[in-house]
């Protein structure tokens, strides 16, 4: 769970060492701050519990091809399959990958919606996490032009 | 103490669509103040929904979340007149709870 990487500072590291070790009878409660942190689409998957990642189409990504305003971009995910246990919404190029972890539970369908600031044209990832640690993706290009014009 | 939420639960069939717009400043810790200083994140980190009392959704929120967030899931096993509530807790602490009557 804990994927100590140097590039992460010390004080997140400390605050993250301390949500999952210092109190375990919350541990799905407690805010999983390692995986808020990371850096990039794969850390982000590994710290939120994926253990092997393969793209899927049974999971969908929803997003506009073009986005006016980066700070608005309504951005969903869901997926068909079923035994999932967490759904995930990262944008690669924000400054940290993951917007959003959903927990699953049978009294909801794996789809949902909301949306994201985006700080410049990425690739926007959906991640379905079974529950076997298998990470299921998919991807789509979100393109922003934050100066309004259009194109 | 936020503004309260917008809730709307609409049943069709067995499954009920809840679409939330709560009210929340979700800084992101990345812009910086006129005196060039880093303006701290204050963001949602944790949203539950409760169908009648029982959980059934929760999620961890960054703070690239948008200002005044939007979210909408369904709650299989809704019908008309039962009650979704939906709570959330920023990283300060602060939490809010509204609830709503699916439609």
């Amino acid at each position: 769970m804990q994927n100590r990487r140097e590039t992460l500072k010390q004080t997140a590291l400390v605050a993250g060492l301390l949500a999952s070790a210092g109190f375990p009878q919350f541990a799905q409660a407690a805010f999983n701050k390692t995986a808020f942190d990371a850096k990039s689409v794969q850390d982000a998957a590994k710290a939120a519990g994926a253990s092997s990642m393969a793209e899927s189409k049974d999971v969908t990504i929803t997003g506009p091809d073009i986005a006016e305003n980066g700070a608005v971009v309504p951005l969903g995910a869901s997926t068909t399959l079923s035994g999932v246990k967490q759904l995930l919404i990262l944008v690669e190029k924000n400054p940290a990958a993951l917007v959003a972890m959903f927990y699953v539970s049978d009294a909801v369908d794996a789809n949902f919606t909301t949306r994201a600031k985006m700080g410049q044209s990425s690739d926007v990832y959906a991640i379905a996490i079974m529950n076997d640690g298998k990470a299921l993706w998919s991807k789509k290009e979100v393109k922003v032009t934050l100066g309004g014009c259009g194109g | 103490m936020a503004d309260p939420m917008r809730i709307r639960a609409q049943a069709s069939g067995d499954k009920a669509t809840v679409r939330v717009l709560m009210s929340h400043e979700m800084e992101s810790g990345q812009r910086k103040d006129a005196a060039g200083k880093t303006v701290p994140a204050w963001f949602i980190q944790e949203v539950t929904a409760n169908l009648n009392g029982k959980q059934v959704l929760s999620a961890e929120w960054g703070p690239a979340v948008s200002k005044n967030p939007f979210l909408q899931f369904t709650v299989k096993g809704a019908k008309a007149g039962d009650k979704i509530a939906v709570t959330w807790k920023d990283n300060k602490g602060d939490t809010r709870t509204d609830e709503a009557t699916v439609s």
